[in-house]
């Protein structure tokens, strides 16, 4: 069974209807007693940084996430989840679960391509220039794209634990890995065919680095 | 660098497609879940639904309509018509949309756009907005006005002013409809697109004219819209979203070329 964390952040259904149409069985849920029953865990989301946090420390998420990590099972973070994991985020100034060192920052204002000004959020399909192999990455197309819906980026301090980078007015990490943990920024279960890819990918994914 | 996204809209009343799509080997298709279906397959970025039914029975068939569509698609979708209220968008987010549009309730009721964004983010809401070309005066000095009601009742709204008032109220994107255009298939209104896009920091979707893949090229790059919107050119089949795309990307315009 696949565990999706709930922690009010946004709408979490559609990352079980992609998982459902895979064929995998799945559970939204808040309850750490349900979630420790899964083979993996999905981390998603979509709102803001301050109010999430809020809402896992209420549920006592924030002490559980870091200790599923702690124990080499895979977990895959989904744009908000992402960057949550990190230490901490300029949204909302907001202390993270500080499970990857790195910040979470905002696109700047100024940001151009081609002389015209860039729209903030980075919302619409995107590029990733994927760096290195890993098993949830497999099996993509080199012209694939993704989409992405925000507007703060992950920025690890580690730049080697980073997968793909995209490119919108400057570089951000779009994709990371480390060990058993992976985390995307944009939205698999959004992205059509490769997005659904990496979702099977991760569901058949044992933790194992690459 | 992002793509330009090519957005196919489907009107739908009482559950039912208002006017068949013609598909492969020109078979009639009423069903918008089958629809949705052979658009994402040719490609389509995102869809949207523009939900024209009148009674309260017909808001619950498209509820369903939504929650089969997000079963059956894996990319963002849109609904929008009918929606009046918090409630109304959760219902249909809930459902599986992506986002809601809003449009002639918007204008009578700004601070809608607020409280949809308060409670489900930005990116939930889109602003719709019916365009047309009037004289400029000094109540619209962009020279377009705001028009509700299917096209029918002018506002005395400036469109440029009710642009940038929608975004600082907190709408994450805009669909831009001409009513001048719109129905022509002679091209969009690459004016009025380029005076909002322009004049905002959200994505502009131009809606309104679209006949040739030339169209979209113009007003993807002249007119600054960062999406397009498309109905009659592929609802008959005159062009398939592929072809349109292969063409795109042969003249410069990114696009999403693998799906």
């Amino acid at each position: 069974m696949i565990g999706i964390i709930d922690y009010q952040a946004g709408n979490l259904t559609s990352v079980a209807r992609a998982l459902r149409y895979l064929g995998e069985s799945c559970q939204v849920s808040d309850d750490p007693e349900i979630l420790k029953q899964a083979s993996h865990i999905i981390f998603p989301g979509v709102g803001a940084a301050g109010e999430a946090m809020a809402n896992l420390r209420q549920t006592h998420l924030d002490q559980w996430i870091p200790e599923w990590v702690q124990k080499g099972k895979p977990i895959l973070g989904i744009c908000l989840g992402t960057q949550v994991i990190f230490e901490y985020s300029e949204e909302n100034d907001a202390k993270c679960l500080g499970i990857i060192p790195g910040a979470v920052k905002r696109f700047r204002k100024d940001l151009q391509q081609d002389c015209m000004p860039l729209k903030i959020p980075h919302m619409g399909w995107n590029s990733v220039a994927f760096q290195k192999d890993h098993p949830v990455f497999r099996g993509l197309s080199d012209e694939a794209q993704f989409y992405f819906v925000h507007s703060y980026y992950p920025a690890p301090a580690d730049e080697s634990l980073v997968i793909g980078w995209t490119d919108y007015g400057q570089l951000f990490c779009a994709a990371l890995a480390r060990k058993n943990l992976v985390a995307v920024q944009f939205h698999p279960e959004k992205s059509g065919r490769p997005g659904l890819q990496i979702l099977a990918n991760f569901c058949r994914w044992g933790g194992e680095d690459a | 660098m992002l793509s330009k996204r090519i957005i196919p809209c489907l009107d739908v009343r009482d559950g039912k497609l208002t006017k068949g799509i013609k598909f492969k080997g020109n078979i009639d298709i009423g069903d918008p879940v089958e629809a949705a279906r052979e658009y994402y397959e040719q490609g389509a970025d995102e869809i949207v639904f523009y939900d024209i039914t009148a009674s309260s029975d017909g808001r619950d068939i498209m509820i369903d309509v939504v929650k089969r569509v997000a079963e059956t698609i894996f990319i963002p979708f849109s609904v929008g018509g009918g929606i009046r209220t918090v409630e109304d968008m959760r219902r249909v987010i809930l459902a599986g949309a992506e986002k809601i549009s809003i449009n002639s309730e918007a204008v009578k009721n700004p601070p809608l756009i607020s409280e949809g964004a308060k409670a489900f983010g930005s990116q939930c809401v889109v602003l719709g907005m019916d365009v047309k070309k009037v004289e400029a005066s000094a109540k619209t000095p962009s020279g377009y006005e705001m028009i509700i009601h299917g096209g029918r009742v002018f506002t005395g709204v400036d469109a440029l002013w009710w642009a940038k008032e929608a975004e600082n109220l907190g709408a994450g994107e805009i669909c831009l409809n001409s009513i001048d255009a719109d129905g022509t298939q002679e091209g969009y209104e690459i004016k009025l697109t380029h005076l909002i896009s322009t004049n905002v920091n959200i994505p502009v979707i131009a809606s309104g004219g679209a006949g040739t893949p030339e169209h979209l090229k113009d007003v993807l790059t002249r007119g600054k819209a960062d999406a397009a919107l498309i109905a009659s050119m592929v609802h008959y089949r005159y062009y398939t979203i592929s072809e349109i795309k292969a063409y795109l990307q042969g003249s410069g315009v990114k696009t999403r070329m693998t799906w």
